[in-house]
């Protein structure tokens, strides 16, 4: 019986029934859950890193040692595993070793809309690409079976729609596998400049043999001699959609290298060939490099996601379905920090104080949005720090007496340490706040080092994030933990650390509010007290209305939190429904 | 061939879309559809205006909807199905709850909450169904079981027979909650 399963539920299918032994991986939308179900499987060591190089190292040392190994990330973490993989191409592997990059093709949830295929180029080595949930299980198997047979790491392609999708699979067993022998052989995984050369060698002869594959893996179906689409991954069922049979397809299923001879002979079967790819025209410039004459980028775009209409239109000029218009009138909903956010009453003095924020990745970054305003840059994981330590640099003490910088506890643990180190050292004075909520919030609650708990929630060690600044060098008077909640005491040691003419690290803490063990009682209430002044909205809480001048607060989505109750002058919200009450 | 419908379930990251989606996907799997079920994960998620697509039929290619194309609209929320109204089919359904919840940008005074939503998507789409899935979960005996009346009333026009809905639902609560659910069902089935 076939199974509905999302892309990411299907790859750890595949690589469980593939026998992989060992999968490490940093949380990042849209690639979670793979390693979330693969957590589920007992006879699967699993683990979150503590960012991706770190767990492409993890993998790489397992496919040495014999074993079937992967590592999954979304495609901002693959520019931190860069290093490990540009140099994993030149070793080739043991053990079979697959590495799943998902892309967020319309920036869902990221930062950047870049491409996972550009990588796979420049550090040549071969990469899938599937197109729905049964395939995310069947490529990701193949992968495997290419990695040991080519010697060489697979990545897998994946995309928010592949991802996040959930289709029919046919669900079938583990394949036991003894973990091959380990042979010391320190020509092939000792990579230094003579070693490395030989290698090179190896990697370009090996890419040669992938195109040879890739020329088998493309699939073509032919229904007219008129329209040939050539197309990979999500972008293949748009075009399916759109023109049915008003189209011939050749699927590319490996999509580096690219096949060269059938994309000639499928070419030449057709009056007019478009290549129809998401993003970057690697497909399209490919088949130009080749002296195939094909339609790309210029009848479609390099920004976001396609449609079928979208490509119905570009094709055959037929317009989308009828549809009524939307209302002038209607506003946008961004997103928010939930009720009950402890990083609400930290952006709140933040916002007060007037400083500027250089922040970080995670659910914190939308305090950037309105009402608190406060995030003034947001590059990526771990750059919060370099970038305010930069600020000081450049502009001066005064400039650095009014800037600090947020970062989350896991993005601290991921890249957030080293520009700490490099403050320290360089003698900054730059404040830190490490957000500690006690979990990874934006990606769905994974625990992480600070946590004590393992991706099975079994109990470990744990980072004490104090005496690891005390251990950088920051001293441990400018070591300071504040509860985000008490806005006066959080205000007053902000004010203290950034007049500091030291390096300070301010840990605020209180855990995430959609964590179970997180209770507050009853739910907040707006009394006759209220006086309108607004101060209550300036916390830029969900659950605090403005309908006509009332102030209110709607039970249905307040957690008695209790925040609004410390800014609140006049006394006039009181909590209702809790034990207290 | 068999005709299959497409599906919208929207609302505010939060109001528990994904369950409606889930459900549904798998009643129609039973019926032997081919299907795709399209969620959004990560920041949207966090109060954010939020998309599920559900279609269903022999064969199905793209997982997301067009506008235009949605056989029927499940809205947890108002304005968030004044949003999506495009996306409706000529003659198509559209579900609505008849709950307002503020975005941001309306709490911060930067915008208005439109009024009259309702009577406005009336004007604009036959096929417009006003519940108020709250006072129905009420009546079933738990506010959370909103969700559930909303998908008793999706259940009625998917055109699957009620029974096999109940078994869904059955399979997907925890006992403990299975008789409010169950009545919560019936009240948007039969509303």
């Amino acid at each position: 019986m076939k199974q509905l399963m999302l892309g990411n539920e299907a790859v750890a299918r595949g690589a469980y029934e593939a026998g992989v032994n060992v999968v490490s991986s940093y949380p990042g939308t849209p690639s979670t859950e793979i390693t979330e179900n693969i957590a589920k499987y007992d006879d699967v060591y699993s683990e979150w890193a503590p960012n991706e190089k770190v767990a492409l190292e993890v993998a790489i040392g397992a496919s040495f040692s014999g074993a079937r190994a992967m590592t999954c990330m979304k495609h901002v973490g693959v520019n931190v595993a860069a290093d490990p993989l540009f140099t994993v191409s030149y070793t080739g592997v043991n053990g079979g070793l697959v590495i799943c990059a998902a892309d967020d093709q319309g920036m869902h949830s990221s930062q950047n809309e870049q491409d996972s295929r550009n990588l796979a180029i420049s550090s040549k080595v071969a990469m899938l690409e599937p197109s729905d949930s049964q395939e995310c299980k069947d490529f990701t198997k193949l992968a495997f079976d290419i990695s040991e047979e080519y010697d060489t790491p697979v990545m897998l392609r994946l995309s928010t729609r592949i991802s996040h999708s959930q289709s029919l699979v046919e669900v079938g067993e583990r394949e036991e596998r003894a973990r091959k022998d380990y042979v010391k052989n320190p020509g092939k995984y000792v990579m230094m400049p003579a070693m490395a050369k030989a290698r090179h060698v190896v990697v370009e002869d090996r890419l040669v043999k992938l195109t040879a594959l890739s020329e088998k893996l493309a699939k073509e179906e032919i229904n007219t001699d008129k329209i040939g689409v050539i197309t990979a991954g999500i972008a293949y069922q748009y075009a399916k959609e759109a023109l049915g049979d008003a189209a011939s397809y050749l699927k590319l299923d490996m999509v580096n290298p690219l096949p060269v001879e059938a994309i000639k002979a499928f070419a030449e079967k057709h009056e007019k060939v478009y290549v129809i790819e998401e993003l970057d025209p690697v497909i399209e410039k490919h088949c130009r490099e080749i002296g195939v004459d094909v339609i790309g980028k210029e009848a479609f775009t390099l920004l976001g996601e396609y449609t079928a209409p979208m490509v119905a239109k570009a094709v055959l000029g037929k317009d989308a379905a009828e549809h009524t218009e939307a209302g002038e009138d209607t506003p946008v909903r961004p997103p928010v920090m939930c009720p009950g956010c402890p990083h609400r009453g930290m952006f709140y003095v933040l916002k007060k104080l007037g400083l500027t924020v250089c922040g970080d990745i995670g659910c914190y970054t939308l305090g950037a949005l309105a009402p608190l305003q406060s995030i003034d840059a947001c590059v990526c994981m771990g750059a919060s720090i370099g970038m305010a330590h930069g600020m000081e640099k450049a502009a001066g003490a005064d400039f650095r007496r009014n800037t600090v910088a947020i970062i989350g506890d896991s993005t601290f643990i991921h890249s957030g340490i080293t520009g700490l180190i490099d403050v320290v050292y360089n003698k900054g004075n730059s404040t830190v706040i490490i957000l500690d909520n006690s979990i990874t919030g934006m990606t769905g609650h994974q625990p992480n080092p600070t946590t004590g708990f393992t991706i099975k929630n079994e109990p470990t060690k744990q980072v004490n994030l104090i005496t690891l600044a005390q251990a950088v060098g920051v001293s441990p008077e400018h070591i300071r933990v504040a509860d985000p909640f008490d806005l006066d005491n959080f205000e007053k040691v902000v004010k203290e650390e950034v007049a500091a003419d030291e390096p300070s690290v301010i840990i605020s803490q209180r855990p995430c509010a959609l964590l179970k063990f997180v209770k507050y009682d009853g739910c907040c209430e707006i009394t006759d007290k209220c006086k309108k002044c607004k101060m209550c909205l300036k916390l830029g809480c969900p659950a605090i209305t403005n309908k006509d001048g009332v102030i209110a607060i709607d039970t249905s989505l307040c957690n008695g939190c209790g925040l609004c109750q410390n800014i609140c002058k006049f006394g006039a919200i009181e909590k209702v429904g809790g034990s207290d009450a | 061939m068999r005709e299959g419908k497409s599906v919208m379930i929207v609302g505010v990251g939060g109001q528990g879309t994904l369950l409606a989606s889930r459900i549904l996907g798998n009643v129609v799997i039973e019926e032997g559809y081919d299907v795709k079920v399209s969620e959004v994960h990560g920041m949207a998620q966090r109060g954010g205006s939020v998309v599920t697509y559900v279609k269903y039929g022999e064969k199905v290619y793209a997982p997301i909807i067009s506008e235009g194309e949605a056989d029927i609209i499940l809205s947890f929320e108002e304005l968030e199905a004044y949003r999506y109204l495009p996306y409706l089919k000529k003659g198509g359904t559209l579900i609505v709850n008849a709950q307002e919840i503020d975005p941001m940008p309306v709490i911060t005074g930067a915008a208005k909450y439109p009024a009259d939503i309702i009577q406005k998507l009336k004007d604009k789409a036959d096929g417009v169904i006003a519940i108020d899935a709250l006072a129905l979960a009420n009546e079933a005996g738990n506010s959370k079981a909103v969700n559930v009346v909303l998908l008793g009333v999706l259940a009625k026009s998917s055109g699957i027979a009620e029974e096999k809905w109940l078994e869904a639902v059955r399979k997907t609560v925890p006992p403990k909650f299975l008789d409010v659910n169950v009545k919560a069902f019936a009240l948007g089935y039969h509303a």
